[in-house]
């Protein structure tokens, strides 16, 4: 093996290496969601958070437009607090609502904003005042078996 | 009059001792080897020569294996999500195993017993025929000219090694899973580019693969250095080399997991 052709080999070694990495970080992870400078954050209070996880993502019509930063206990109110990172580009009206939603039946939770019609923006460090807690399947359930329950034991109405 | 088992207890005393001994003298190489780092970054040529032997040497069984084991992947994954009807997150399950675990895990593996192994022999070869001894006797260092190049040609080729294993085993699960299986490939792509995060994911798989290459070329060279200079003692080391790296790859597997990892 002459000393050119070695050189050449560890070249084209090192950079199909660099490809591989860059590969993995444009092609399979999400360069642009890396959570740089370029956000703001808001907060929302939630009843119930059900499942949602920090890092989760918040999408409005179906896009994702932010991540869950942090979600905390507010041991005032005793609810939800949960900050989330918006990207710069989007703005949202004041009188937005922020509801946690599922992906699918089974998927991952996360939050949908919808907009709303003010002219206000969302500053930085301003809370959603409309919110909507996740649904938890046992209270549904357990509500439609009331409900079942009311509608044949009762012997009146037949 | 001694006990019987005193001999045995005296055995496992003395093999603790040796132990505790090898460990020092291991941790005084690679503070050695560390040290005499310089003549690498002056001769540059040395290193790349290393990389050679152990990176571009290297490059066909990690491709080969990556490619297979995403395939597997691919079917396995298919077989198991279509359970639950969410076969579109097959994207997302062979790129976070390779990028977390396969990907730095099985081609540390590979490269310990593709490279580690050769190197080990390489250098208790040079022992044994009393190269090293001749190259102090010309005042050249070995451990500057032989051990450190290696090192870093090592710890360079390592986490390369990893990146290309990782996105060739992704390109196996994209083969099986979209071009064989049909899953949709767009949300094949973008479930996969949502959940993989550059920092959380593929930084610390990078992490962990450089972790793993100090790891085998350190315990790879410290085998042949410390080698017995006979045929047995070489053939010995390798294999030391080969099962000592191999579990140092999983424990410290373990370990960094639980650091990087230990759920959102």
């Amino acid at each position: 093996m002459q000393r050119s052709m070695l050189d050449l080999w560890v070249g084209l070694f090192v950079v199909a290496g660099i490809a591989a990495l860059v590969i993995l970080a444009f092609k399979v992870g999400n360069m642009s969601t890396m959570g740089g400078g370029d956000t703001y954050e808001i907060n929302a209070s939630f009843d119930n958070i059900g499942g949602l996880k920090p890092r989760a993502p918040i999408k409005s019509a179906g896009v994702v437009v932010g991540r869950v930063k942090s979600i905390t206990f507010n041991n005032e109110r005793f609810n939800a607090k949960v900050a989330m990172s918006i990207e710069k580009t989007y703005q949202f009206p004041k009188d937005t609502t922020a509801s946690i939603l599922t992906s699918g039946l089974l998927g991952e939770q996360y939050i949908g904003l919808e907009g709303g019609g003010d002219d206000q923006m969302l500053k930085p460090g301003d809370s959603v005042r409309l919110t909507q807690s996740a649904v938890v399947l046992e209270k549904l359930i357990g509500q439609f078996l009331f409900s079942k329950a009311a509608e044949g034991g009762d012997p009146a109405k037949k | 009059m001694p006990h019987r088992s005193l001999p045995s207890v005296r055995g496992m005393g003395a093999a603790t001792i040796d132990a505790v001994l090898r460990l020092g003298y291991a941790a005084r190489f690679i503070g050695l080897t560390i040290a005499h780092s310089g003549t690498s970054l002056a001769r540059p040529r040395l290193v790349v020569r290393e990389l050679y032997f152990t990176g571009v040497l290297s490059l066909i069984i990690i491709l080969v294996s990556g490619l297979f084991v995403g395939m597997v992947l691919g079917l396995q994954g298919y077989q198991t999500l279509t359970t639950y009807g969410s076969e579109s997150a097959l994207g997302v399950l062979v790129a976070l195993s390779l990028v977390r675990e396969l990907g730095p895990v099985v081609s540390a593996l590979l490269f310990a017993s593709r490279a580690g192994s050769a190197m080990t022999a390489e250098i208790g070869l040079m022992k044994a025929t009393e190269q090293l001894s001749a190259m102090e006797m010309m005042a050249v260092d070995p451990v500057a000219r032989v051990v450190a190049p290696r090192f870093w040609a090592g710890v360079i080729s390592m986490p390369l090694l990893a990146a290309m294993f990782s996105a060739m085993g992704i390109f196996g699960g994209y083969i099986v899973g979209v071009v064989l299986i049909g899953v949709d490939e767009g949300s094949f792509w973008s479930q996969m580019q949502s959940a993989v995060d550059v920092r959380e994911d593929v930084l610390n798989g990078v992490i962990k693969s450089f972790v793993f290459g100090v790891a085998v070329t350190w315990i790879a060279l410290f085998e042949g250095y410390d080698a017995p200079p006979t045929a047995e003692g070489v053939s010995g080391a390798t294999t030391r080399t080969v099962v000592t790296s191999s579990l140092a790859i999983l424990a410290l597997d373990f370990i960094l997991t639980s650091f990087m990892f230990r759920g959102v």
